[in-house]
């Protein structure tokens, strides 16, 4: 059975993190490829959704080159004392970027569904972009973005391929949950295993469902809205 | 004082070009769908770029393509009623309302907030979203939002269209009220004649991005300068008219050959000559031999309304099978009841009533 849950306040806060992270980023990015109008759209938007459609290892593997000891990052770190590789914010970086196109992907279209007269009238009445993002793309779009943390999230949390790959399975530090499932299960702890499932399960749900009671409220205010 | 468009807006399939000034009375631009007009209102509020050309409000220069001003429309002190009113429909009335005045003192906001749901007699729905609000209610709400910053400019965007008939005409009665005591320039788009009528004595008509008339409103329905604009002014009897020998007498080919005389001389430039439906009366032959224009008619048919009837009419041959019409005249149901059963019909182009455009 599990003694140590260490585990899993390495996913928690690992996935929180990471969903931090990608609640910025991918916001930001998702609000400047809905405005942008250039050509390079359809490649730009193609390289964002790629840690989606790739294989984690994949994933894994580029982030091994950019933050090994002889990637870029890895090196620009380096002067500073910092590693990433096999640290705990191996874990955050590997969980972000496979999190990343969801966010951004899921924001975007929420984005695109604000009626373009509510940015035009929050213009005529002195309001610049950084006011307009905050005060009526980002309220009027609520429910989008919401289901876009939601998901991120729960990709974060279950992220495993990219995070093996950059962080390795060091118990304590960058051991997660799943991969202290594949661990337990490959060592023939089924029990371990089976435990773990349950746990990951039931923090799943509990996230899920508690996001949505608290987005409810306000999704069914616009909707109404919506359907006026 | 006043405002002064002078602005050329290309696109790769159509080409807006406008010149025009407005000074502190209503002023109405009036045009088809896709005619340019609200394109126009766009471009003062700073919404769309011009090509080139300058927008002047007051002495402020609000663009110029030569000295490359282009004041962002945060900054242009317009206030802009869009057609489906934009309210932010996760905002109270109260704060959309005060959307445009936050930077203002709080109590200076409470103060503009109160004055302007008084205006629009909603005191009591203050703390309600848009949705909770009827058609009408959202439109007043739109036009309390766009008035509490006090711009230099208002700009309605055909702000009836998203309301029902009735509605439309109490609208338009409350809209002229806050229009009389609203001190700075308004400009009202719109595709109906009646609404900009009633609304604004000086009517711009455009039409596929120009300017077509831009006269008093009483003038503009008497004598439509072009066809275009009579038209859009809703005259339903327009042809060409060639000069004949006499002074201010015309050949008329579409209505028959018949020869009109009018009150107008022609100009320059004047091709074609026209008359309201409702300025073509039935005459009995008594007067055929004391007025001009007395012509005998036979009717192709005639389209009932509620109130008058469209009566399609023939100039002169009797005899001929053929359905075309030459005029369409619009008559009273009562004056037609008294009239439809006469064996010959006369109908009489007063030469006032008659005008020449280009």
């Amino acid at each position: 059975m599990v003694t140590d849950f260490t585990p899993l306040w390495i996913s928690l806060k690992t996935a929180t993190t990471a969903t931090v992270i990608t609640f910025f980023i991918g916001m930001a990015v998702a609000y400047w490829m809905a405005n942008y109008q250039g050509r390079a759209k359809g490649i730009i938007d193609g390289f964002l959704i790629l840690p989606m459609v790739l294989p984690p290892t994949v994933i894994g593997f580029i982030l091994l080159l950019i933050f090994g000891k002889n990637g870029f990052m890895g090196k620009f770190l380096a002067e500073f004392d910092i590693t990433i590789v096999f640290t705990w914010w191996a874990t955050v970086i590997a969980a972000a970027v496979v999190a990343f196109p969801l966010m951004y992907k899921t924001a975007r279209g929420a984005f695109e569904q604000v009626d373009g007269s509510y940015i035009e009238a929050a213009k005529t009445l002195g309001y610049n972009d950084w006011n307009i993002f905050w005060r009526v793309v980002l309220p009027l779009s609520w429910p989008g973005v919401a289901a876009a943390t939601i998901l991120a999230f729960a990709r974060a949390l279950g992220e495993f391929g990219a995070t093996l790959m950059l962080a390795g399975s060091i118990p304590g530090k960058t051991q997660t949950v799943p991969i202290a499932i594949y661990f337990a299960s490959e060592g023939g702890n089924m029990d371990k295993a089976f435990a773990w499932i349950i746990i990951i399960i039931a923090v799943s749900l509990f996230v899920v469902v508690f996001s949505n009671m608290w987005t409810g409220k306000k999704y069914s205010a616009i909707s109404k809205v919506r359907g006026n | 004082m006043g405002l002064l468009v002078d602005i050329q807006k290309d696109f790769a399939d159509f080409s807006l070009t406008v010149n025009f000034q407005v000074d502190q009375r209503p002023f109405g631009i009036l045009g088809a769908s896709g005619s340019g007009k609200s394109m126009t209102l766009r471009c003062i509020a700073g919404l769309t770029t011009p090509t080139k050309g300058k927008i002047i409000l007051n002495e402020r220069i609000l663009f110029d393509s030569e000295t490359k001003i282009d004041i962002p429309a945060r900054h242009r002190k317009i206030g802009y009623l869009f057609q489906n009113f934009a309210l932010f429909p996760h905002l109270t009335v109260e704060q959309n309302i005060a959307f445009g005045i936050r930077q203002l003192p709080q109590k200076e906001q409470q103060q503009r907030i109160s004055e302007k749901l008084q205006m629009i007699q909603l005191d009591d729905l203050g703390k309600r979203f848009p949705y909770q609000l009827s058609g009408g209610q959202q439109q007043r709400v739109a036009l309390a939002r766009a008035l509490v910053t006090n711009p230099e400019v208002l700009l309605l965007d055909e702000p009836f269209s998203a309301l029902d008939n009735h509605l439309r005409r109490y609208m338009e009665q409350e809209l002229i009220e806050v229009l009389k005591r609203y001190e700075g320039v308004a400009l009202f788009v719109t595709h109906n004649l009646e609404e900009a009528y009633h609304i604004c004595e000086q009517i711009m008509i455009m039409d596929n991005g120009k300017i077509v008339a831009n006269q008093g409103r009483e003038e503009l329905f008497l004598q439509p300068p072009t066809y275009a604009a009579a038209q859009l002014t809703g005259c339903k009897n327009m042809t060409e008219a060639i000069p004949a020998n006499e002074p201010n007498t015309f050949v008329v080919p579409r209505w028959g050959n018949v020869t009109l005389c009018a009150s107008q001389p022609l100009e320059e430039g004047h091709k074609y000559i026209g008359i309201h439906a409702h300025h073509i009366v039935f005459v009995d032959q008594s007067k055929q031999s004391k007025l001009d224009n007395v012509f005998v008619c036979k009717v192709v048919s005639c389209e009932e309304g509620p109130h008058t009837v469209a009566v399609y009419v023939r100039i002169g041959d009797l005899q001929s099978m053929s359905d075309g019409y030459h005029l369409q005249i619009e008559v009273y149901k009562e004056r037609w009841r008294e009239i439809s059963n006469d064996s010959l019909l006369y109908v009489h182009l007063h030469a006032d009533k008659l005008f020449l455009c280009s």
